[in-house]
């Protein structure tokens, strides 16, 4: 117990350390505000009204929690498809690891032709740069099943959906959420680079509004909050990865 | 007269394209009688496993006759087969208990029911007090009681082990084959069991058909003259002796 006390700490002190070094090198080293602003100046960006904080935040985090949960539900669908047919797994997978290839980024502004901008397409833009891990992994997951394990169920002449709730599913829950990790962290830059390109709402809308005034304070306090939207996401899945799987030491805590 | 339960009679299972053919088993011709533990040893690709799989229903055969049952000891393929493999195969996420009612889950047996035998069951196998651990707390020998205990849940009539010891050390080894001799006149199953082991095979066998490889066929099916319950001291009897290098002769080792 206290050697998790210790890393709980630890990692607090760390993250106390960086605001500490930043504060310090904007202040002794006298960085102009408009290259890098202090911790105090970051903060006081929240006050300005015309920024609309809350609603870029809210607008922000629907489109990468929108794309993420949407890639979540098709990516482990597919990807139980695919274990039920061989002829189905083989002819899409080599087609979806090619189109894996292709960089998402790319897609902006193609997604904004087909679907304007807005809420979303930048969604879109956050479920396709997520599906593929999430799909990927949850495939090699549910195919790793001991051979004799379905020898096991067959001779009990067990169902397919025996099968796939009893065994391949909790037996692929670490290799799901290895996927959703990953994905988790390239949901929210899908959905920032969606408003990079064309939007009218949301955090990184708000960044190129007051990249114009050199409102560099502003800048860093929606890189933040960004941020912590990020973290979230990836605590949330950390939480039900570890009420779902840890526990059992099928992957360690 | 008692009836076989089981009974192969000139048994061919073939693998591969025609042209390019592999021959598995050819002519497997045996009786099983009801209660017996058959060991089935031979050297590795002879097709003991194959044979199993077949008795198991997961595989067809290519010739021959296999009968499971009798008019006194009916035989359902779907409710009659508990299996043991090499590894334990216990799911991680479940706890010992829930690993050991996986097979009723799946049959549908009524679950106060299967929960009380499953308890009885690993109380047999000398687990009482580990249901509520996880596989991983457990070492390999009490793994493959819970596996062992897993295979009797639904009362089958029938329990195919393929080399269920095979991954044990020596001294665990010998330990689970007194064991397995225990449950076996407790829990009043036939057993097929498949192993490499020549003296474990003779050790456990009422019987113990031999398979030799290149080309697989059946070699030899010795009654195994040993009185019950088997001691480990017995293995250094002249008789145990006999039957070893029976087999060995067979298997081109001697």
């Amino acid at each position: 117990m206290s050697e998790t006390v210790q890393r709980y700490t630890l990692a607090i002190v760390a993250h106390l350390a960086l605001l500490l070094a930043w504060y310090l090198f904007v202040t002794l080293g006298k960085v102009p505000q408009f290259v890098m602003p202090s911790p105090g100046a970051t903060l006081d960006a929240l006050l300005e009204p015309d920024y609309g904080w809350w609603t870029n935040i809210a607008v922000t985090a629907t489109e990468i929690f929108a794309g993420y949960f949407l890639a979540l539900v098709v990516g482990v669908a597919l990807a139980l498809v695919f274990t039920w047919s061989k002829a189905l797994e083989s002819f899409f997978m080599p087609l979806l690891v090619s189109l894996n290839m292709i960089p998402k980024v790319a897609l902006g502004p193609l997604i904004i032709v087909w679907f304007k901008y807005g809420v979303f397409p930048n969604s879109m833009m956050a479920f396709s740069i997520c599906v593929f891990p999430i799909l990927l992994t949850t495939a090699r997951g549910l195919r790793e099943v001991e051979p004799e394990l379905l020898d096991l169920v067959r001779s009990l002449k067990g169902s397919r959906w025996q099968l796939f709730s009893k065994i391949q599913l909790p037996g692929a829950l670490p290799y799901i959420f290895a996927g959703m990790k990953v994905a988790a962290i390239l949901a929210v830059a899908g959905a920032i680079v969606g408003e990079f390109l064309g939007s009218d709402k949301g955090l990184g809308y708000l960044m190129l509004q007051v990249q114009v005034t050199l409102d560099t304070p502003a800048m860093f306090m929606a890189v933040l909050l960004i941020t912590l939207i990020g973290m979230l996401l990836y605590g949330l899945v950390l939480a039900m990865e570890r009420l779902l799987v840890v526990k059992d030491a099928r992957i360690d805590g | 007269m008692v009836e076989p339960f089981i009974r192969l009679r000139g048994v061919r299972k073939v693998y591969g394209s025609p042209g390019n053919e592999h021959l598995a088993i050819s002519d497997a011709t045996f009786d099983v009688m009801p209660g017996e533990l058959v060991s089935l040893v031979g050297p590795s690709g002879c097709g003991k496993s194959t044979l199993l799989k077949i008795l198991a229903g997961l595989h067809p055969h290519d010739g021959g006759e296999v009968r499971i049952g009798s008019a006194t000891h009916t035989f359902d393929p779907s409710r009659d087969v508990g299996m043991v493999f090499q590894a334990p195969l216990l799911l991680k996420w479940r706890r010992i208990l829930e690993n050991v009612l996986l097979p009723a889950e799946i049959l549908g047996i009524p679950m106060e029911d299967a929960r009380r035998r499953a308890r009885e069951l690993l109380a047999l196998v000398g687990l009482a007090g580990y249901e509520e651990k996880y596989p991983y707390e457990l070492s390999g020998g009490m793994q493959q009681r819970a596996a062992i205990a897993r295979s009797l849940v639904h009362d089958p009539k029938l329990v195919l082990m393929d080399e269920p010891f095979g991954a044990l050390d020596a001294l665990t080894r010998e330990k689970m084959n007194l064991e397995l001799l225990r449950i076996w006149k407790e829990a009043g199953k036939t057993i097929i069991f498949v192993t490499h082991g020549i003296s474990e095979a003779v050790f456990l066998g009422t019987r113990v058909v031999v398979l030799t490889a290149g080309p697989a066929k059946m070699a030899d099916n010795i009654a195994i003259d040993l009185p019950h319950p088997r001691t480990l001291d017995m293995k250094t009897h002249e008789g145990f002796g006999e039957y070893t290098r029976r087999i060995y002769r067979h298997l081109g080792m001697e």
